[in-house]
């Protein structure tokens, strides 16, 4: 039972968000922790993009503190309150977290171990216990290569790929999908965070939040026909994904204009940002925004010339899917 | 009535028969869920495959099928059974054998290719095409190491298939296609023996590996799933076209081909399109090549359909006699009279089946025994 402060205390935070903001038409918005708008009535969804000046290192790399400053000032400005209270209102400490990472390219552009471990912080302090965080994706090779840890067990944060634990036997379907998900999403986890990196996609344009699902599925390969359209949207669309997730984190500390998925260090650059919404469209839109300009200022065609638009945003976002905002005007982007 | 033409005693026989041949099986079938100790298989073997084409960026291009997949380093085909690493593509199923079973050739089916035998018959993970009927469907549509594999390399696979008493080596259950470096070499391998290999597939394949296989098999059996594009495109994720081009360069290599029609009610049972079919098939391939129109049974993503009714499977049959095709059988309907083969000069019965056991057969010296008609096959 609550204390009848802690919930006056509860009902006046989220009816200030309220009342500040209209609720997104995202299927991420959190319950209980709506994200505010100083536009109120014009903006739909908040993206904020986060950036350090000294977030590296004289070796190059991210500097872990740093890092974690970082992330605070990226979910402070999301949802205009301070970190503890927002990580205590996203997670309980009954939840049990699957934090999904993009490993596929290897140590130079998979979610930084850096990173992950701040939100692992993060959430202990919120009250998750450790082994209740999962970090995961496809495979463990995925992990191993990025510099992660394997762990199993109940001693401390869980690290491995969907070989350990499997599908689950039903068929779950949306539009053309229709794929097995792992058991981490289905059966062990209450909570997801999405972790991707900002990258340029070879086939579908873009691999930001929407495309980093396809890491639930058993069967990506089959979904990346007509530039990934409207594949990557029905996919977000299955319900253990949609109802889960509660926030997105990208990570664009190294991030990559050309030449993705893999690794290609000459189109990489220190970008030495977070870009966070729990709107998924939104923050796609924004990275979309983000790699074009990149490329624009590199003098490359754009992603549409280059005929790889990622068409599957605006799909996600159209009345059928209804995932979130494409609609730059109707996004408030941040940037700190 | 679908057993109307079985007795009981015949019953006992085809269901003993059967529960034989399960037996004889050295490994049981292994469709694995997803739930079994997921285990990385196939993943630190990797076999280099063939047909693929280097692009710039340590980018490849698969030429093995239709799709010709552009793929990213660390990236794989929409088979998902072959991986570019470093700009070196591999298939990760060479040897990786994820069901074996003792078939009758029957099964597959087969017809006039040594009735009777049997035929030791594997797959592996993967399909380079997504049909929402798919009755294989937990293998076909997994990557490898998402089902438990058994080291099978070719030689291992000739040596169970003689054990075994088995005429030929089927490469079926999933899309051989994607396994065709280890198809290849299992088909040369039985060559010396003299086992024969037969290839069960959708027939969506380029032409040049096609060719290559055609100088190591004995005989290919094609699913044709429909004679319309819109029904490859939106049931099958396919075309339609490459899968006509393969069986018309299988005629011209003279490959005893076969072909299986699955009837599903109102996809691609329209009376019409069967017709266009057959006299297709007629004009191009020639009235002999046996045409099996089977029974849809509803399965993966396509639940919400009914069973083909056995009168449109007939019906079916009825539209290849009348535009010429010389043997024309009904499948999945047991102890159905669509199942025996007939004697184009006379109509006398030649074969008669239930199910996939041979009940009689009464060609003799590849001849109709009452007219010496011809019957075409491969009979021993």
């Amino acid at each position: 039972m609550e204390k009848r402060r802690q919930f006056i205390k509860k009902t006046m935070l989220v009816g200030g968000a309220l009342l500040l903001g209209r609720r997104s038409a995202t299927a991420y918005a959190v319950p209980g922790l709506t994200i505010p708008s100083n536009t109120a009535g014009q903006k739909q969804s908040r993206v904020v993009i986060a950036h350090r000046n000294d977030l590296r290192t004289s070796q190059n790399l991210p500097d872990e503190a740093a890092v974690q400053k970082l992330l605070d000032t990226a979910l402070e400005n999301l949802f205009q309150q301070n970190s503890q209270n927002i990580w205590r209102y996203l997670f309980k400490p009954e939840d049990i977290v699957g934090l999904k990472v993009n490993c596929l390219a290897g140590k130079g552009l998979s979610t930084r171990p850096e990173l992950v471990n701040a939100v692992v912080e993060r959430l202990i302090a919120a009250g998750v216990n450790k082994s209740n965080i999962i970090i995961w994706d496809r495979h463990d090779n995925d992990l191993l290569r990025a510099g992660y840890t394997l762990y199993q067990g109940r001693q401390k944060v869980q690290c491995f790929g969907n070989n350990r634990v499997g599908f689950s036997q039903d068929i779950a379907e949306y539009g053309q999908i229709g794929s097995l998900l792992t058991r981490i999403v289905t059966e062990m986890c209450t909570a997801l965070i999405n972790l991707p990196i900002l990258k340029d996609h070879g086939i579908v344009g873009l691999s930001a939040g929407m495309k980093n699902n396809f890491g639930v599925i058993n069967n990506p390969n089959k979904y990346h026909d007509n530039i990934g359209d409207p594949f990557v949207a029905d996919v977000n669309m299955l319900p253990p994904i949609r109802n889960k997730t509660r926030l997105i984190i990208c990570d664009a500390i190294t991030a990559q204009y050309e030449g993705g998925p893999p690794f290609m260090p000459q189109w990489c650059w220190n970008m030495d940002s977070l870009v966070v919404a729990t709107d998924i469209v939104a923050l796609d839109q924004v990275c979309w925004d983000i790699v074009e300009t990149k490329r624009k200022a590199e003098k490359l065609f754009s992603l549409k010339q280059a005929g790889r638009e990622p068409r599957y945003i605006a799909t996600a976002a159209d009345q059928t899917h209804r995932l979130g905002t494409n609609d730059l005007e109707k996004i408030e982007c941040v940037r700190v | 009535m679908i057993m109307k033409n079985l007795s009981r005693r015949q019953y006992i026989k085809t269901t003993c028969a059967a529960g034989g041949c399960l037996l004889a099986a050295p490994l049981m079938q292994k469709f694995l869920t997803s739930n079994a100790r997921a285990q990385s298989s196939g993943l630190e073997d990797k076999t280099e495959a063939r047909y693929y084409q280097k692009l710039d960026n340590r980018k490849i291009k698969c030429q093995l099928c239709p799709r010709e997949c552009v793929i990213d380093d660390l990236e794989r085909g929409y088979c998902g059974v072959r991986e570019n690493e470093g700009g070196v593509y591999y298939t990760l199923v060479y040897g990786k054998a994820c069901s074996a079973h003792v078939d009758p050739v029957e099964k597959k089916p087969m017809f006039h290719f040594f009735p009777g035998s049997l035929a030791f018959s594997y797959a592996t993970a993967g399909c380079n095409v997504m049909c929402k009927f798919c009755q294989n469907w937990e293998i076909s549509q997994s990557r490898p190491e998402q089902i438990e594999s058994l080291d099978l390399p070719p030689q291992k696979i000739v040596t169970l298939a003689r054990h075994n008493h088995c005429v030929s080596i089927a490469y079926t259950y999933n899309e051989p296609v994607v396994f065709t470096e280890y198809l290849y070499d299992t088909a040369v391998a039985g060559r010396k023996p003299g086992v024969k290999s037969i290839m069960i597939s959708n027939g969506y394949i380029q032409k040049q590996p096609m060719s290559d296989l055609c100088q190591v098999l004995d005989a290919v059996k094609i699913d044709l799933k429909a004679f319309s594009e819109r029904f490859y495109t939106e049931l099958v994720a396919g075309h339609l076209r490459p899968v006509l081009d393969t069986l018309v360069l299988l005629r011209k290599k003279n490959m005893w081909t076969e072909i299986v029609y699955l009837v599903i009610p109102g996809q691609n049972d329209d009376r019409r399109e069967l017709k266009e079919m057959c006299k297709w098939i007629v004009t191009e391939l020639g009235p002999d090549v046996p045409v099996h129109f089977s029974r849809f049974h509803p399965q993966y993503r396509l639940t919400n359909l009914p069973a083909t009714p056995l009168e449109t499977l007939k019906t079916a049959r009825q539209i290849g006699l009348d535009n010429g095709l010389h043997y024309v059988y009904t499948g999945n309907i047991p102890g159905d009279p669509g199942e025996n083969t007939y004697c184009p000069g006379c109509g006398a019965v030649l074969v008669r089946r239930i199910g996939f056991r041979i009940l009689e057969n009464k060609i003799s010296d590849s001849k109709c025994p009452t007219c010496n008609y011809k019957i075409a096959g491969i009979w021993k």
